[in-house]
């Protein structure tokens, strides 16, 4: 049952270290929410690949199967689904975002306390 | 402010599925008004608080899976946004 959006997502995150699927893109969001993840990537400067869903309404539906997320942005750190919106900046806050992409080896800006 | 049919039924759902210690559901729709996804009717876009035992231990994206999925077709037809902050007792 092979679905080619969902393989071509699979490639994407498995290819690209930090992936960001987002409604625009980094330098135009079209989405508060979606902006909101991009700057917190960017204020701690960690390279990311954005994929804009609006692209096609086929990769709008097809992440959210691929995830089973109902919602976007969606956050992939080396293939691996870290979150939507509430749970990057809830991490970003306390501290988590940061300690994970150091365990994962991803370049970033230490941020000043 | 009092909820509409689409917060009523949230509440609803989310009380059967995770019998929270607490619960909050916010229409801020009006925020988004004209926004591409807002209902003309209204009661698209919410954010919930939601404390329960059951999300004791999980991580994040775990708890944020249990509500999504108490919600149902909810989210996936009528809600545009939903922002989640869910805790455990205690957290």
């Amino acid at each position: 049952m092979s679905n080619p959006v969902h393989d071509w997502i699979d490639s994407v995150v498995k290819s690209n270290d930090v992936v960001l699927f987002m409604k625009g893109t980094k330098e135009q969001p079209m989405c508060g929410f979606s902006g909101r993840v991009a700057q917190i990537l960017q204020y701690l400067d960690v390279p990311f690949t954005d994929v804009n869903v609006l692209a096609s309404d086929e990769l709008r539906q097809g992440i959210k199967e691929y995830t089973n997320w109902p919602t976007i942005p969606q956050l992939y750190v080396k293939g691996e689904f870290i979150g939507g919106c509430d749970i990057v900046t809830e991490m970003f806050q306390n501290g988590e975002l940061v300690k994970l992409l150091s365990d994962k080896g991803i370049p970033h800006r230490a941020p000043t306390a | 402010m009092t909820l509409g049919p689409v917060g009523r039924a949230m509440e609803e759902r989310l009380r059967a599925a995770l019998q929270p210690e607490h619960l909050e559901i916010l229409d801020q729709s009006h925020h988004h008004a004209g926004h591409a996804g807002a209902h003309p009717e209204g009661e698209s876009h919410f954010h919930v608080v939601i404390v329960s035992q059951a999300f004791a231990g999980k991580p994040l994206v775990q708890r944020h899976r249990m509500v999504n999925e108490a919600l149902g077709d909810l989210l996936k037809e009528r809600i545009h946004a939903l922002s989640i902050t869910a805790k455990a007792p205690g957290e």
